[in-house]
Order: structure tokens, then sequence, then C-alpha cells
């Protein structure tokens, strides 16, 4: 689905250092930009997908050789000293073995690593524990029956086994997170307990940028829960948030941790919607956001994801907020095929069309939203959007 | 994700006799399979809930204009020819998987031990947002 993490940390460094030079070249001669350390990430990153872009293609050209010449052993790409790995990795591997369903990985990993009882997990998800109870063990089984051996994954597994860890750790969160909303008290514990698991591994695997990346994710999203509802437990959007409510100590962490991240180079899709949400973050107010980053960071992210509808959908409506709501609209139209009926492109067009003031066209995109939703808070938001446009 | 099974009793959509003219063996089989079916749905980690309704003629129908005293009318409705019979909230990984499991209740054994093929009604439940709004 996403796509896997940038290259190595050589040609990052290099990256980071062509950011530098291209600073210290620039600079004196024009303004100082308003915001040096985004304008360095935006350089260094500019700079790795050309390097990226380049050793694909060499990439490529080196595998047909190999192919031409017969198979051949190549050293691991990411060989790692054995004394790192500790226990909890290997049950969080096992834990989120691609042979599970996304749903089997998430009870088991909480079971097995996180420090929740099978009802704290049964209550989080709404379910009878006897039914928890079930999925748990048949997680366990269908390892056993998988014929999987315990233990770390093969080195040349490994990549692709630690984004599987670290999509299980990210729908946990995310679970939490949406879900949380007015007095529903028991699930932001799956949230707690999902950055305490990716802090966990940020220890274990502290030079791996998507786990730094996704670790300052969690946390530049939870800073913002306090503001995400309202009195009456109603969703309240980002730019209409009381961003005096917002963690100030999480922000601060969670933009400490992806600015050092960047600067390593080896960028990914966690990483980049990290610095996405950093950007939010940083704004004091929501008119102090700084969109055009935003669009350029969507834009990598779209690209990284290859081409995924719901980032181009956020890339959109970056683009509205940078060159107005003509162009987020030209650009959604764009997506009619590959999201057609799909809730998020009616709520994006509505908002798009209600900053263009064309209030029957938002209203009945807000109205088409809210029918295909299937989650009532959004349903409430959307229909509340909609009466506010009906309202003479 | 939930979904709710809704067993949508229907005198227009079924081709079975009520179940008032069963016989006793044939109930017995259809009630072991309701049983056994949910434990199988909660040995597959899916079952959030399940549960059978007492037939419309003993049901109430309230209307309150929070004003007058409430108005209470009471069952049988001569105009039930579809009635709910029951529910099931399950929570599973796809939409696919709930078609799955209400084909198997569609199924469950009727007079002469034949399946029902009775229309189940599959519905997301509400849950929470999908990202930020």
């Amino acid at each position: 689905m996403l796509a896997r993490r940038f290259g190595d940390f050589e040609a990052a460094e290099d990256a980071v250092q062509e950011a530098l030079l291209a600073a210290a070249t620039q600079w004196p001669g024009e303004d100082v930009p308003r915001n040096p350390r985004g304008w360095l990430i935006q350089v260094a990153v500019r700079r790795m997908t050309e390097q990226v872009r380049g050793e694909q293609a060499r990439r490529r050209r080196e595998d047909l050789v190999a192919q031409r010449d017969g198979p051949r052993s190549a050293p691991p790409a990411d060989a790692e000293d054995e004394s790192d790995r500790d226990d909890t990795l290997t049950v969080l591997f096992m834990s989120c073995h691609p042979a599970l369903t996304p749903t089997s990985a998430i009870a088991l990993t909480l079971r097995s690593v996180g420090g929740l009882t099978t009802a704290e997990i049964a209550r989080a998800f709404m379910v009878p524990e006897a039914t928890m109870a079930q999925r748990i063990s048949r997680a366990k089984q269908r390892i056993k029956a998988s014929g999987i051996p315990f233990g770390m994954p093969a080195p040349e597994e490994r990549a692709d086994r630690l984004h599987a860890v670290l999509h299980v750790l990210y729908l946990i969160f995310n679970e939490g997170y949406a879900s949380s909303i007015g007095p529903d008290l028991h699930r932001d514990e799956l949230s707690r307990e999902a950055i305490r698991l990716t802090r966990a591994v940020h220890r274990l695997l502290p030079g791996d940028c998507e786990v730094s990346g996704l670790l300052a994710l969690m946390l530049l999203t939870e800073a913002r829960r306090p503001a995400r509802t309202g009195p009456a437990g109603e969703l309240v959007p980002l730019t209409e948030q009381d961003r005096s409510r917002w963690d100030g100590a999480a922000i601060a962490e969670g933009v400490e941790l992806i600015t050092a991240t960047l600067a390593k180079g080896a960028v990914g899709p966690y990483q980049l919607q990290a610095a996405i949400n950093a950007v939010h973050d940083e704004a004091p107010r929501a008119e102090d956001t700084d969109w055009p980053q935003i669009l350029a960071l969507y834009g990598l992210l779209e690209r990284m994801s290859g081409g995924n509808p719901l980032v181009a959908l956020n890339r959109a409506v970056a683009a509205a907020m940078t060159h107005g709501p003509a162009t987020g609209l030209a650009t959604l139209d764009a997506l009619d095929g590959r999201l057609a009926g799909h809730h998020r492109l009616h709520a994006a067009r509505a908002h798009l069309l209600e900053m263009m003031g064309d209030r029957r066209g938002a209203l009945e995109n807000y109205r088409a939203a809210a029918a295909r939703t299937t989650s009532g808070p959004e349903h409430r938001y959307l229909m509340t959007r909609a009466a506010r446009l009906t309202a003479p | 994700m939930k979904y709710m099974m809704l067993m949508q009793f229907s005198a227009a959509q079924t081709d079975f006799p009520g179940i008032e003219s069963w016989t006793a063996e044939e109930l017995k089989a259809h009630i072991a399979f309701m049983q056994s079916t949910n434990e199988e749905f909660t040995r597959s980690g899916e079952l959030v809930d399940a549960q059978g309704l007492a037939m419309p003629d003993q049901a109430k129908i309230v209307r309150a204009d929070g004003g007058r005293p409430p108005v209470v009318s009471d069952g049988p409705f001569p105009e039930t020819k579809e009635f709910l019979a029951g529910w099931w909230i399950v929570d599973c990984d796809t939409p696919e998987r709930a078609v799955e499991l209400a084909a198997i209740v569609s199924a469950a054994p009727g007079p002469g031990g034949r399946p029902l093929n009775m229309p189940i009604e599959v519905r997301p439940v509400m849950s929470a947002p999908s990202g930020e709004v």
C-alpha cells in the first residue's frame, strides 16, 4: 500500500549537505525564508527524490543484468547487530504477521505486547470478552498453522515486516484517536497504548526513520485531541479548533523528533505525515498555516504512495488553501473515477464549493457525503454543515 | 467494522408457512441451528450481539409530543406484513465477510429441514470518523 522508505543513510546525508549548501549560497543574496527549517526540509526532500529516481533507474538496470546472469547472493540491505534484537520486537513481528487479518493482528498485538487484558481490549473494541478471547486465540493458531518459525524475520524480509508492524501500530492509534469522541473514554487507552508500543520500538530501533516518523505523527496528532470535540461531543474541524487547548509538550516533542529525523534524510510516508501535522500544529492560528509547505509535502506523499487517491484528495484541499478553491476543485475532478461515490470526495468538494460561495453545490455535496459515511460523528458534522447553509 | 444483520420477516418475500404451523422437530432443528451459528460466530471472533424478538403482537407503539401524556397503542397491528424477527451485530474485516455471515443465517432450516432463504438486511453500524474532517 504505502511505498517503502527511501534509501540509505549516506545518500540522505548528502541530500542534507546539498540543502545546507544551497542555503549558504542563496540566503546571503535573498531574504531568509520565513521558516528556515521547513525550507531546509523541502530542499533536502527534493534532493532525495531526485537521487532516489536515479537510484531506482540504476537498480532496474542492475536487476535486468542480474536476471540475465542468473541468481547471485547479495548482502542484506540493512544487516544489524544481533544484540539489538529484543523479545518485545520478536513478539511484535510475530503478532503483526501478514498472514493475519488486520483485526486479528491488532487484537494479538495488544494482548501479547501491550499492557491490556483481554477484557480491556474487548471493551475498547466494544465486543464481548468471549469473542475477543476467541479472536486472539484464533490468531495464535493461525500463526502456528502457517508454520512461520518463531523469531525475527530474515534480513531480506525485515523492511516489509517492520512496515507491517508500523501499520498495525498506526491502526491501533487511529482506532483510539478516531473513536474517542465525547464521553467515550474507554478508547483513548488504545491511542496511549499505541504510543507506548511505538516508543518501545523506537528505543529498540532508534536509527529507523519511519519508526521515528510514526512516533512523531502519533504525538503531533494526539496533541490536538483535547480540542477536536466540542462540549456536545461534536467534531470540531482543524481550522475551528481552540488551539490553546492543544498539548504544547506533545507538540514540542513531536516537532523535535520529526525535525531530527528528516535531517537524516531517509524520508518515508510516516515522516511526511508527521511533517504535515507539525506544520499544522506550529501555526498559532488556522490562518497562519503554511499551506504551500503542506501542499509540497502532500505532493511528495502522493508520489511515494503510488498515487493513493485519498492522499491526492488531501493534496487537492491543500492546493485549494494555497491557490484558491478553483484549483482544488479541478484536482478533485481528476479523482472522480477512482473515488467515485466516496464520502470524503463529496465532503472535500462540499467544503471547496462553500469556499467559492456556491451554496447549492456545497449543500448537495454535504448531503451526499452524509448519506455515504458510516461514521456517526462525521454524519452529524456533515448534516450540521448542510443545515448551516440552508439557514436564511 | 461492525454490521447489523436484520432478519426481516416479510409475508411477501418468503414462501414458507408461519412458524406456528411448524412441527416440534422442525422448531428444535431451527433453534439448534441458531444456537450453533452464534457459537460459531463467537469462535470466529466476530459476534457482538444476537437477539431474537418476541412476536409483533407483543409490541407496543409509543408516541410522545413532549407535552401531553404519551400515546401507547398495543399490538397486534393488522397492517403488520413485515416485522423484525431478530438481529445480529457482527464485527468483521470486510463487507464481503458480513454478506457471507448473512448468507449463513439466511439458510437456517425451516419446515422439512429446507433452508428458509430468509431476506437478511446487512447495514453498517455507524462508527468512528475515518479521519480529520
